[in-house]
């Protein structure tokens, strides 16, 4: 009986020292990041537009940025090439037998042009373009489709404002995920 | 000589219609084909290098640092687009030839890849993962000190949420299996827990979107929900016992299995803690898709059931009529495989094939099924289902779901028409 009552407890002993090895806390080697350090990487832009750097463009800039570094894959009139997607059109289109996807149909926020352009573009120079030439060819973009007035100067204040045609056009699908 | 018994001796009459055995038949016939090796003897010449292969008669080639596939086999490739205009040199992809390989792991080298802006060269030694954001503390993490957590290793599929996107067109694309389903990899992939880390940063109560940033030239940027960084996802450092390839990531990718490739950031450098997706161009402008009423669906992470027979292929000439073994892959980005099962006749009738073990969540399951082929045109076609009773659909039901065209997530059963002559094509069913 004795013999036993200790077998169990032995292995009791084991099964605690299992469960404590699998415990053990991991080292903490994370170091404390700088503010400096976080601000010179926190790029992107949500759609309230926090985060959004100081600096303007209007249609007329962005026309000259577009023609001299997009033009060349984007198409003439943000119209699309074989190299680069097509921008604008298709308003409309997208509950018809042939949707057209355009930043002008389709993309639901300015802010995610204006980041995508500052990140990403153009393709063979991504991170080229300063702030106001980004803020200008957003400006150009948006204005070919009338999203914004030809004569609008786009900033950290007027761009988190603009009203994209699809904003409501998604539905959030991350509630029907499966969750552990 | 001993006659030994026929096949359909052996295998008794098909389970299901046009020649499907049963799955069975894998564990009956060991014995009988064991038998059949035992009874070759081998007659022994006086002098044995007479009989023998030239490679036993002189000693092989020298050793080497890092070791290739045989050069017999240097058709087995990525596939890599051609004619690709400039300025899409390197946005966009090349596919693992899935139809010319077995098992379950894809070798690193033909590892699927998607660049938004190809591989960046990146320094291991300057490169810094930051956690920033709805965090107690901000954090910097370096390769040298993630290589001191306890680390993880598990297998898993990747799959692009572009993969099989042909598939939706109004005709039937015929290419290979790889051609068309080939943005689908398996690994084992080793790192650290993302729930480690970001337990050591402190995540505030009300954080529930993490923002995933890569150091490319994209500037990859995809939303993830907290509760998968807080799941299963890893920051993977190793793939396949190596460290991670430069094009799967190289020093570090975040990992989040059974969640469409995209957000599976590669190189990746930032993690910032919300409470709201960032709203990327790549989670709104791409990887969504629209329904019939034009509307999209947005954050579509999980990747659903899917199987597909990679032998027989498109590509592929059965050699007479006979005997075959069925053979093709199968997974979910909901858990595990629970079966998957085979048609010969276009759907009709169907019947189980058998899956090789071990059968783990989220990866990669190899599933086979003996088949005797009449030599008649017959369509073959595989269904899965997952751990949760998710049931692959049919390629009607899974387009009736969305506007034409649209070519993400695709999901249906693929079916494979074999003619009288033996030629394999894609066929909708």
């Amino acid at each position: 009986m004795s013999k036993t009552i200790a077998l169990f407890g032995a292995a009791l002993c084991v099964i605690a020292g299992a469960a404590v090895a699998a415990q053990v806390a991991p080292p903490k080697l994370g170091r404390a990041a700088t503010p400096d350090e976080i601000a010179k990487v926190d790029i992107s832009i949500p759609p309230d537009g926090k985060g959004l750097p100081a600096g303007s463009g209007t249609v007329a800039q962005g026309t000259a940025v577009y023609m001299q570094k997009c033009e060349v894959c984007h198409g003439a009139n943000g119209a699309g090439t074989p190299s680069g997607d097509r921008l604008v059109g298709g308003i409309g289109t997208l509950n018809s037998p042939n949707p057209i996807k355009t930043v002008s149909s389709y993309w639901p926020y300015a802010t995610t042009l204006f980041d995508y352009i500052r990140r990403a573009m153009p393709v063979t120079n991504p991170q080229s373009l300063s702030n106001d030439e980004a803020y200008a060819v957003v400006a150009y973009i948006l204005s070919i489709d009338n999203i914004v007035p030809k004569d609008v100067t786009l900033d950290a204040q007027s761009l988190p404002k603009v009203q994209m045609p699809n904003k409501a056009g998604f539905v959030n699908w991350e509630p029907r995920l499966l969750k552990p | 000589m001993k006659k030994l018994p026929s096949l359909t001796d052996q295998l008794g009459e098909p389970v299901a219609g046009n020649g499907l055995l049963h799955r069975r038949f894998f564990l009956q016939s060991g014995a009988a084909i064991a038998g059949a090796a035992a009874a070759l003897g081998t007659a022994r010449a006086e002098s044995i290098g007479a009989a023998s292969p030239p490679t036993m008669l002189k000693p092989g080639a020298m050793f080497t640092g890092y070791g290739v596939p045989s050069h017999w086999r240097d058709n087995v490739q990525r596939i890599v687009a051609t004619n690709v205009p400039p300025g899409r040199e390197v946005t966009g992809s090349t596919r693992t030839p899935l139809h010319m390989l077995e098992g379950t792991i894809t070798p690193g080298g033909l590892h699927y890849v998607r660049n938004h802006n190809g591989t960046p060269d990146i320094d291991p030694s300057r490169h810094q993962l930051l956690i920033h954001g709805m965090v107690r503390q901000s954090l910097i993490f370096n390769l040298d000190s993630l290589i001191r957590y306890p680390m993880e290793t598990r297998v898993h599929f990747m799959e692009c949420a572009g993969n099989s996107g042909g598939m939706n067109a109004p005709m039937p694309p015929q290419g290979t299996a790889g051609d068309i389903h080939g943005l689908l990899s398996g690994s084992e992939w080793t790192g650290v827990k993302l729930s480690t880390l970001l337990d050591e940063a402190g995540l505030d109560s009300k954080a529930t979107w993490i923002l995933a940033e890569g150091a490319d030239g994209a500037g990859m940027s995809r939303s993830v929900p907290v509760w998968k960084g807080m799941d299963d996802a890893m920051i993977a450092l190793y793939q396949n016992g190596e460290a991670i390839r430069p094009e799967q990531g190289f020093p570090m990718r975040l990992l989040l299995p059974g969640f469409e490739g995209n957000t599976n950031v590669k190189w990746i450098r930032r993690l910032k803690v919300m409470d709201t997706p960032m709203y990327t161009r790549d989670e709104t402008s791409r990887y969504t898709e629209l329904m019939p009423d034009g509307k999209a669906r947005e954050f579509m992470l999980q990747m659903e059931p899917k199987s597909v027979i990679l032998k027989p292929s498109f590509g592929m000439t059965m050699q007479g009529p006979g005997y075959y073994q069925i053979s093709g892959l199968a997974w979910s980005g909901l858990g595990r495989v629970r079966k998957v099962d085979v048609s010969a006749d276009g759907g009709k009738t169907w019947t189980e094939a058998a899956l090789t073990a071990p059968v783990q969540s989220k990866a990669l399951t190899r599933f086979r099924l003996p088949w005797m082929w009449s030599g008649q045109p017959v369509t073959l076609m595989s269904r899965t289902t997952d751990e949760k009773g998710q049931v692959q659909k049919t390629h009607a039901d899974w387009a009736a779901q969305y506007a034409p065209r649209q070519n993400f997530h695709f999901s249906a059963i693929q079916s494979w028409a074999v003619a009288a002559d033996g030629k394999v094509s894609n066929v909708y069913v």
